[in-house]
């Protein structure tokens, strides 16, 4: 299975950055062999919409489910959209570790419908 | 001619200035100052309209306002990617195997419509508020926009504002902008003949007066300075006026008086009308210094 993680260095034992869509990079990692990537987040500088973005990137790759800290509405959206699972890092303290919690089944995955809020788009 | 009524800092008096700056023209109509009549209020600040409570117009005509968003026919799309290419606001995302548009980020420029190699791309308007016409107090004519509650987007709303609710010929128009330095202010007092700041004097007016008379320079418009709240803070205002050669053509005290009647949704013209002959003064000095920047 192929998984992401938002992370703040490009580093498989990176801590997991806590923002989605203005993460610093995403690590792609194929959980059969365990081999990763890492690649800088396309949307960091974005003036609006990153998180939509970023989700787009995440469905570039063909990523089956995605790690981060957290989700705004609009990656959300678009990330149901993508049909890419969504999972919370929580207390997670790099991406590596993050990825075996995914596996042992421990971390929160986001359901149906999105946090409610939206930045300004002027 | 237009005068736009703006102040980076929000809460400093445009709406103040900016409403008995119209009724002492409406007094003057068919004057030098206001040679064709009462003047055309348009309230810009979308997002917050208020100018209404003060001069009360009677609505005369109510209308969506909206911004063209794509649709796209999934039948012949082919997820290509150009229109979020293109999308420099990212309201386009190729998601799974098509296209998902958020509207709520589109600024409708157009551009994917232009570029989708497969032409299935159509443009529906998404409606993000409405625009009111209508009469007020002493033959004003006034029209504001109110943006929808949620939506992002102000500057869509005061430019059809603009476009939409016009001028009889030869009729003064005073733009009651929007607080703050930022796209809609810039829509807001872009193409007017005159920018009259209004400020207070403490570090915070002054900080926000900064950065207005930057937007003014930068639309290359003549400007003058209107002193609320005259009385607290410190010179620092004035000492920047001076340095700048900005003219501060009015100051108001700080009164209780003055707050207690505005808060009561009245003008300052109505509640204190000694201030007629010094609303004429600011009139004329306008229309002096539009007539030499010409």
């Amino acid at each position: 299975m192929r998984i992401m993680i938002t992370t703040t260095k490009p580093e498989f034992d990176s801590p997991v950055d806590p923002n989605f869509g203005r993460g610093a990079y995403f690590v792609v990692v194929e959980t059969n062999s365990m081999e990763w990537q890492a690649y800088p987040n396309p949307a960091v500088g974005a003036p609006g919409g990153a998180g939509i973005q970023a989700a787009q990137f995440v469905s570039e790759h063909k990523a089956e489910r995605v790690i981060s800290g957290d989700f705004g509405p609009k990656a959300h959206q678009a990330l149901m959209a993508a049909g890419v699972g969504m999972y919370l890092a929580g207390a997670s303290a790099s991406a590596r570790q993050a990825v075996a919690h995914l596996e042992a089944g421990e971390l929160e995955r986001l359901g149906g419908s999105p946090r409610q809020g939206s930045k300004s788009g002027n | 001619m237009r005068i736009a009524v703006a102040s980076g800092k929000g809460g400093t008096g445009k709406t103040t200035v900016a409403t008995s700056l119209a009724l002492c023209l409406a007094a003057n109509g068919g004057s030098a100052l206001s040679p064709a009549g009462p003047p055309l209020l348009l309230d810009c600040d979308v997002e917050a309209p208020n100018a209404h409570l003060f001069l009360r117009p009677s609505w005369e005509a109510v209308w969506p306002v909206g911004i063209p968003v794509p649709q796209i026919d999934p039948a012949g799309c082919t997820a290509c990617g150009r229109c979020a290419e293109v999308c420099a606001f990212n309201a386009l995302a190729i998601l799974g195997s098509g296209v998902q548009v958020f509207p709520e980020l589109c600024h409708g420029c157009g551009s994917c419509t232009l570029a989708c190699p497969e032409g299935v791309i159509t443009e529906v308007v998404r409606p993000i508020g409405v625009l009111r016409r209508g009469t007020a107090q002493q033959g004003i004519d006034f029209g504001h926009g109110e943006l929808s509650i949620g939506e992002p987007m102000a500057v869509p709303v005061i430019r059809e504002l603009k476009r939409q609710v016009n001028a009889r010929p030869g009729q003064v128009v005073i733009l009651d902008a929007p607080p703050g330095t930022s796209c809609p202010v810039v829509e807001a007092v872009r193409g007017s003949d005159f920018l009259l700041l209004v400020t207070e004097p403490t570090p915070f007016g002054l900080h926000d007066l900064r950065l207005a008379v930057e937007v003014g320079h930068a639309l290359g418009l003549p400007m003058g300075a209107v002193i609320n709240r005259d009385g607290i803070g410190d010179d620092s205002v004035i000492r920047f006026c001076e340095n700048e050669g900005i003219p501060v053509l009015m100051r108001i005290p700080f009164e209780r008086a003055i707050a207690r009647d505005s808060a009561l949704g009245r003008t300052l013209l109505e509640t204190h009308p000694e201030y007629a002959p010094r609303f004429r003064e600011l009139a004329g000095d306008i229309l002096r210094q539009v007539e030499g920047a010409r």
